[in-house]
């Protein structure tokens, strides 16, 4: 019985056995496709970083090919950047803006959102609804309507107003965030604490805070990502380039009488970009369940 | 639950002395958990009502407003802005870039999500990591970077289309190759978010949905259609109108590239905005700008929140 | 024609050797039943039959045709999932009709075999719902129907009452057990209950650790288990096991579990043990073979008091624990002849049903 099973079904197992291959095409086939989507993905970046690496003869020069260095790697770019143009400037002022900014929309954030998630007033459901919305509201809205506020308050062309007015792109998300993070959080974790003994304060502090670390990771990298990538503020309320931030200094202020110096502008930009993608490279996970939260959370 | 307010005083210590009766009051009001609660909302609430609230409703305001803004003109900007030509090309502009660019971000999102989920797990993150570089990347530096790639003289894209026989593109230059070269921007950057969005949803469908569908006799198609795109069905209609919402107010990509131009041809809404508001100095004219983004921002966002509930019941 | 045979199947994930050589003859509208511990290999078999995992080596021959190349939707099976996997967006109409669709069976014929499932399985009024309104026993109807209605030549099911309270898996036992006298179709069915294994099944395969350690009808299993292993899973409570010698007495043999406790073997038993004389081995009686003293043709040198640690009173029968040599012994006597916690009590042992094992091979001699 089983030796004729077995000789009956030898065509059929011949015919069948392209289902193994057929899965191998499938992979390749998705690799393939994959590489096609990096290369598009990453063109750019590669560009900046080979443009930044070579003298002002080769970048002007035409005839060489664009995408390889052709006449040796050079940090020139780098050397007129830092000493030759305001750009150490602008790094100060947006790491001073940035750091306040993460600050204030940790503190706020954090506060808010362990009232919202776990202590139940009035108005508390409609709020949380109220604060996703005015995510929603873009900063291309409010800015007309705060350059009027920020000149009122006498802060037009001073960075503090960037530390005045970037929480309204950081704290509604960030709250939303942990908001989500805090709910998945037990409420019998609470409980054991407080039968254990401690007070609010404390069980926020000591076993709240430590559990919910994951999330306050995520949106304190969402938070620093966006001030540091802020532009729409900064080119609207500041003008001198002691006050200016880095993404818009580098983007206008490089540009000395109306000389693109293409090097040292990719140069910029590299160096601009570069402490976000530090914080991704080492923090991926968490930079991505910020970016998750927010819708999959619901 | 438990009464806090009865078990956990919060006050430190007796008030003593004449002090003390007005102490005891405070500590009684600040026991109670509700008001507690409101206290850790109220920063929250500052910045919001002042910082978003107030100046969107000024805004309103503001846009009835002449340019020295010392009378109240009513819908003057408005009814002036309908009738120029620039206007309409910004209303134009904008729907175009902002439907292109999110279906494209979209449908680039949900076949690399595909592909990257094809993969076995150890390779997904490295891919996934790779991937997702454009959005990391500040938008302005970026855009600084594709502007040197289409540099009129200079462009890297060109130097190759040479080596292949055609002729140069006008990217920038060219009104209608430069509405590309925006698009091709924003779907550049908004691409990944749309793929760590899909990915993340992909993975929420329980694998054993996929092998009862094998098992019933669905092929890779078939399951893709009943499974797969039902399951997500949500999460897509949630992650486009947000990204709707937000490439309607995109600034960065065309401010830097084009400022609008060739012939205002590029302007969305929030830069044609920052040309009359802030560089014209007429503030109320801007605003009245801004605030044509508001219905659909406001629709958009309807429709979010009904998703986000939605989903938020088929969870739960 | 819809027998199912393995031919010394192996499947190797990574490092591991989940399943090492599993060989199976399965009859057509059998039930068979794999039993066995977590991590024994059982969910892999099945998933190997079900197409869901690729066969490292061996064959897996469905109805005469080998298929470990054939997709799971060529083999012609249904399964049913522990987490049912009812597709949450669909109707439960929608949920059973979903393979028939696929397959492009006519509207009618797909409405007359769904309604026929829905009555089968009591669900007809459920018809019209989604998953999410419906509780774990009529979802667990509800994935049985969505296989019923393929009329496949195997149904598989992977410990499909695992996620049911106890009370609702009784239930459901019977459920199942009835939906298999009226669709008479091979089934398989994995779970690490054995006593759904011995009220469910025609045949047990007991799995232990990637290999088949017995199979048999439950009857078997039970009177002659033929490893230690099977000797101790089958049977609930569990048998009792105690390291012990032979000893010659005259004619016959006895069997001493302690300085005060030796038992006379069976006449019967005699021939098969006389070998063993003076070697180390495991005595293996079950709890229902040790009672109170009971039956006229008992052996009275088989009586033995003992004082009781434990007293559980389970309504028809009471189990009572105590201790020889450190080792805790169950057994299962009338209600009205325990006695209490610390007292003495006097006990029989019915050596009849005795079983000695080799400790060096953990076969039942």
């Amino acid at each position: 019985m089983t030796a004729q099973a077995i000789v009956a079904g030898q065509p059929r197992a011949a015919a069948g056995a392209s289902l193994r291959r057929s899965r191998r095409w499938a992979l390749i086939a998705s690799y393939f496709f994959l590489i096609l989507f990096a290369i598009f993905f990453l063109t750019p970046p590669y560009y900046m970083i080979i443009t930044s690496l070579k003298s002002d003869a080769e970048v002007a020069h035409l005839a060489t090919n664009p995408w390889i260095i052709s006449n040796g790697v050079t940090l020139e770019q780098y050397r007129l950047l830092f000493q030759g143009t305001d750009f150490l400037i602008y790094f100060k002022n947006t790491v001073i803006v940035t750091l306040c900014v993460v600050a204030i929309t940790m503190v706020v954030s954090v506060l808010a959102a362990f009232s919202l998630s776990r202590m139940r007033f009035w108005g508390s459901g409609i709020l949380a609804t109220g604060i996703f919305l005015t995510y929603l509201v873009p900063d291309t809205l409010l800015f007309i309507p705060l350059f009027q506020i920020v000149r009122w308050l006498g802060l037009l062309n001073s960075y503090w107003s960037m530390v005045l007015v970037y929480p309204t792109l950081t704290v509604p998300f960030c709250t939303w965030i942990m908001i989500g993070y805090f709910q998945s959080i037990p409420k019998e974790l609470d409980e054991a604490a407080l039968i254990d003994g401690a007070g609010h304060l404390q069980m926020l502090l000591k076993i709240f805070i430590p559990v919910a670390l994951p999330g306050i990771i995520a949106a304190t990298i969402f938070a620093f990502t966006v001030s540091w990538a802020a532009f729409v503020y900064p080119i609207a309320f500041l003008f001198s380039a002691d006050q200016q931030v880095l993404t818009v200094g580098t983007v206008t202020s490089l540009i000395k009488a109306d000389v693109y110096k293409w090097g040292m502008l990719m140069a910029g930009a590299l160096v601009a970009a570069a402490p976000p993608l530090i914080v991704y490279a080492f923090l991926m996970d968490y930079y991505i369940a910020g970016l998750t939260a927010g819708a999959t959370k619901g | 639950m438990v009464d806090l307010a009865r078990h956990y005083p919060i006050g430190r210590g007796e008030a003593s002395g004449q002090g003390a009766r007005a102490g005891a009051t405070l500590q009684l009001w600040l026991r109670r958990r509700s008001t507690i609660a409101v206290l850790m909302c109220l920063p929250l609430i500052v910045i919001v009502a002042g910082l978003i609230v107030y100046p969107a409703l000024y805004s309103i305001y503001l846009s009835m407003l002449n340019k020295a803004q010392t009378r109240f003109v009513g819908l003057d900007n408005f009814s002036y802005l309908l009738r120029r030509d620039t206007f309409w090309m910004v209303v134009e502009q904008s729907a175009i870039f902002a439907l292109s660019a999110v279906f494209f971000k979209a449908l680039i999102g949900l076949v690399t999500a595909h592909l990257v989920n094809n993969l076995p797990s150890k390779g997904q993150r490295k891919w996934r990591g790779m991937l997702l570089v454009p959005w990391v990347i500040p938008l302005a530096l970026s855009t600084l970077g594709w502007w040197w790639l289409f540099d009129p003289t200079h462009s890297a894209f060109n130097w190759l289309i040479q080596g292949v026989g055609g002729n140069d593109i006008p990217w920038l230059s060219n009104p209608y190759w430069a509405r590309f070269s925006v698009i091709l921007v924003n779907v550049w950057y908004g691409a990944p978010f749309f793929l760590i969005m899909y990915l993340a949803a992909l993975k929420s469908v329980p694998e054993q949905l996929y092998e009862a569908a094998q098992i019933d006799g669905a092929n890779a198609w078939q399951r893709f259609r009943h499974i797969t795109l039902p399951m997500m069905r949500n999460i897509i209609a949630i992650t486009v109108l947000f990204s709707l919402i937000v490439t309607f107010a995109n600034f960065d990509i065309v401010q830097i590239m084009t400022a609008g131009g060739p012939r205002n041809m590029t302007h969305v809404f929030a830069t044609y905005a920052f040309l009359l508001g802030i560089r014209s100095g007429d503030l109320p004219l801007g605003a009245a700008v801004s605030l044509f983004m508001l219905p659909i921002l406001a629709v958009s966002a309807m429709f979010i929140l009904r998703g986000v509930r939605k989903r938020g019941r088929e969870i739960g | 024609m819809a027998e199912v045979a393995l031919h010394n199947v192996k499947k190797r994930f990574d490092e591991v050797d989940a399943v090492r050589g599993v060989s199976l003859q399965i009859p057509d509208k059998e039930f068979v039943v794999l039993v066995g511990p977590s991590g024994c290999g059982k969910s892999t078999t099945l998933r190997m039959i079900a197409g869901l995992e690729e066969v490292t080596s061996g064959d897996i021959v469905i109805g005469g045709d080998v298929v470990n190349d054939v997709p799971p939707k060529d083999r012609d099976i249904a399964m049913v999932f522990q987490n049912y996997a009812l597709y949450p967006h669909m109707t439960v109409f929608e949920n059973m009709s979903f393979g028939l669709k696929l397959r492009r069976i006519p509207k009618p014929e797909i409405k007359a075999r769904v309604e026929k499932a829905a009555k089968i399985l009591d669900i007809t009024d459920l018809l019209g719902r989604r998953p999410k309104q419906l509780s774990g026993g009529q979802r667990q109807r509800v994935a049985m129907g969505r296989a019923i209605v393929r009329n496949p030549k195997v149904f598989l099911f992977d410990e499909p009452l695992s996620n049911l309270d106890a009370k609702l898996r009784v239930q459901m036992r019977t459920e199942i057990k009835r939906v298999h006298q009226q669709v008479k179709t091979t089934t398989v069915y994995v779970t690490h209950d054995q006593v759904e294994a011995m009220t469910l099944a025609d045949r047990v395969v007991v799995m232990n650790d990637g290999r088949i350690d017995q199979v048999g009808t439950p009857h078997e299993l039970y009177h002659r288990p033929k490893t230690r292993f099977v000797a101790g899973f089958i049977g609930s409570p569990a048998m009792n096991f105690l390291p012990t010698r032979i000893e010659q007495n005259g004619e016959g043999l006895i069997v001493r579990l302690s300085e005060a406790l030796a038992f006379p073997i069976p006449a019967t038993h005699t021939q098969r043990y006389r070998a063993s004389v003076g070697k180390d081995l495991v005595f293996g009686l079950r709890p229902e073979h040790i009672t109170e003293p009971r039956g006229e043709a008992r052996d009275p040198r088989c009586e033995f008091t003992v004082t009781l640690d434990v007293v559980e009173p389970m309504g028809m029968e009471t189990m009572v624990f105590f201790s020889v040599n450190a080792t805790e012994i169950c057994a299962r006597v009338e209600p009205s002849a325990a006695s209490g916690p610390g007292q003495p009590m006097r006990l029989y042992a019915n050596l009849n049903h005795m079983h000695l094992i080799d400790p060096a091979t953990d076969l039942v001699l």
